[in-house]
């Protein structure tokens, strides 16, 4: 591909205001970034609007858009998943995520690892948490990169040697710099940017694209017709069915989700965004659909894009797509809005993975007694270290690496569901056989994952017949079992019974910062 | 702490509301997979499959923005 000077100017310029922007956001509603809660929650000031940006550009990342439609170009409907899943979502935040909220303010936690080792008085668990969360980031942070990638490339940016990776390396050093001194700031002002951008890339081209390919009609039926439907039998809706229900029971027990909802100032913030963020559904319901319209627009058959589906395969459809029917200087500003929308959420998420540490294993079991200001600057390295990870993940390691250690991450993730979930509402569940199931949970999904080549739908032999379900929704099955069948058995004999939690906490208004002093 | 006392009595409140079968209702419905996955009707073009699940998130979020208000309102009759 030959180098689009005008998009890639748009593109810096867009990438330097957003440089400007996550600097100068130190200033915003200033707290004193020796305090953990003031950079890695932002004090926990944020009201309705900023909470919609923040969880949509945390959660709707630059690998969605890329990787949705890139689903929907090769494999056609099952992409849509991602529409069930998000409507699913928000009920469920709307009546389960005050209470961690309220929880988490009314004792001063800042992740979900906090709460865990408050409610079940157990550092062993909330260890096992911290870790899970920590690692089912890592490659998520990686995946950002990836969209990032995409998008240079597919500008015609093309370095030689050790240069190829510059740009990423540039980008991130951006990223690491401003999230060292804003902290959640940084991402949460930039994420207003990111998301007004997506949303005028999208509305740009859903109404511009249909008119010059000849109307919706049409683009549904340049899909192959057999792709349109998922197949008609048990295992095409079992498997359909058990995937947005598990990647809705993942997404907000990934840290960065719950970081997103602990910076909230209060509770009706959470419950009104539940009403709020399903605009961000039709989003991506819209956003699935450019896979077929780059379909439609032939892109998988010009060679000028031959270099890019070869080098991204399907990932490339999307770039491809805007290439193709966007002028130049809207390719910048289209691309420039996949790159930021790589920053957020690899900001955030690497704060998120920061706080686990810091709060979890290094204060937990390394430094019981540092002061605030060190907590803090742990904090701070930690999110550097964390995406020189994620960096090095991406350099070193080929893309699957990264794109089969994320599915796993759904997989993983889903196994704190039990103790996170089940314990907003009960004690009754025991530490110990709660972390039993979520070891054998953590172990069987590994495995099956692992077994059939890193996809994410088993086909389970049970009962004589084969069920296709994603993995996720199989281990926690039998982590669920384990975790209430062993807390029979432990409760019968010991029951383990500290807790620093009242009930009143649960439904706690919070006031002010107060809660939040330690 | 603020909350204690306050957070005593609201918290029967916050444990179950009626609007919230509503919001179960709007989960079935995306699990009613065999009934959406079809080509006809469609309507601007889009196959039934394809528009049928748009249309359901607003769907959710007209009842999330109702369970909102009517939880809101009973919090402060109360």
């Amino acid at each position: 591909m030959p180098l689009n000077v005008t998009a890639l100017v748009v593109f810096v310029l867009f990438f330097a205001l957003v440089t400007f922007v996550g600097f100068a956001s130190v200033h915003w509603r200033k707290g004193d970034m020796d305090l953990l809660h003031e950079w890695g929650l932002a004090g926990g000031k944020f009201g309705t609007l900023i909470t919609w940006f923040l969880l949509g550009g945390d959660i709707y990342t630059a690998y969605t858009f890329i990787a949705v439609p890139a689903l929907a170009f090769g494999a056609g409907a099952i992409a849509f998943f991602a529409v069930p899943y998000t409507i699913i979502i928000y009920p469920f935040i709307f009546v389960v995520f005050p209470r961690l909220w309220s929880v988490a303010r009314a004792r001063g936690y800042i992740t979900a690892a906090d709460f865990v080792r408050g409610r079940y008085g157990d550092r062993w668990l909330a260890l096992a948490i911290a870790l899970t969360g920590i690692l089912a980031t890592m490659p998520y942070i990686a995946l950002q990169l990836i969209g990032l990638e995409v998008v240079i490339a597919a500008m015609g940016v093309q370095l030689q040697g050790f240069l190829v990776y510059l740009p990423l390396i540039i980008s991130f050093a951006i990223l690491a710099a401003f999230d060292y001194f804003s902290g959640l700031r940084a991402p949460a002002a930039i994420a207003i940017i990111k998301d007004l951008m997506i949303y005028i890339t999208v509305f740009a081209a859903v109404i511009f694209i249909p008119a010059q390919l000849g109307g919706w009609s049409t683009i549904f039926a340049a899909v192959p017709q057999e792709r349109l439907l998922l197949a008609d039998d048990l295992g095409g809706y079992s498997g359909y069915a058990t995937l947005f229900l598990g990647s809705a029971m993942a997404l907000f027990l990934y840290p960065h989700s719950v970081t997103g909802v602990l910076s909230a100032s209060n509770r009706h913030v959470i419950r009104r965004n539940a009403a709020l963020l399903p605009a961000y559904s039709f989003l991506l319901g819209l956003i699935a659909l450019l896979g077929y319209m780059a379909y439609a627009s032939n892109v998988q058959n010009n060679p000028a894009y031959a270099s890019g589906f070869q080098q991204f395969r399907n990932n490339f459809a999307v770039p491809a797509l805007i290439l193709e029917v966007f002028p130049d200087w809207f390719v910048g500003f289209a691309f420039a809005a996949i790159g930021i929308g790589a920053l957020v959420p690899a900001a955030i998420m690497s704060i998120a993975a920061a706080n686990l540490f810091t709060r979890n294993i290094y204060r937990e079991f390394i430094n019981p007694n540092c002061a605030p200001r060190v907590e803090s600057q742990m904090a701070k390295s930690t999110s550097l270290v964390v995406k020189v990870g994620a960096l090095l993940f991406i350099i070193l390691l080929p893309q699957e690496y990264a794109i089969n250690m994320q599915l796993l991450g759904g997989i993983w993730i889903i196994q704190t569901f039990p103790t996170i979930i089940f314990g907003l509402y009960t004690r009754w569940l025991d530490p110990k056989a709660l972390l039993v199931g979520w070891a054998a949970g953590m172990v069987l999904g590994t495995w099956m994952g692992a077994s059939i080549g890193f996809r994410p739908i088993y086909p389970l032999e049970i009962f004589g017949m084969t069920l296709p379900g994603y993995i996720a929704i199989y281990a926690v099955l039998v982590n669920f079992a384990l975790s209430v069948g062993l807390s029979a058995v432990f409760n019968a004999t010991a029951k383990s019974r500290a807790d620093e939690t009242m009930p009143g906490d649960y439904a706690a208004e919070g006031s002010g910062v107060g809660g939040m002093g330690h | 702490m603020a909350g204690g006392r306050h957070g005593r009595k609201s918290r029967r409140q916050h444990v179950w509301h009626w609007t919230y079968w509503l919001l179960i209702a709007v989960c079935v419905g995306t699990f009613c997979v065999p009934f959406y996955n079809r080509i006809e009707p469609t309507l601007f073009g889009f196959p039934f499959f394809y528009w049928f699940q748009l249309a359901w998130i607003f769907v959710s979020m007209v009842v999330t923005a109702y369970a909102y208000y009517a939880t809101e309102q009973s919090d402060k009759t109360r």
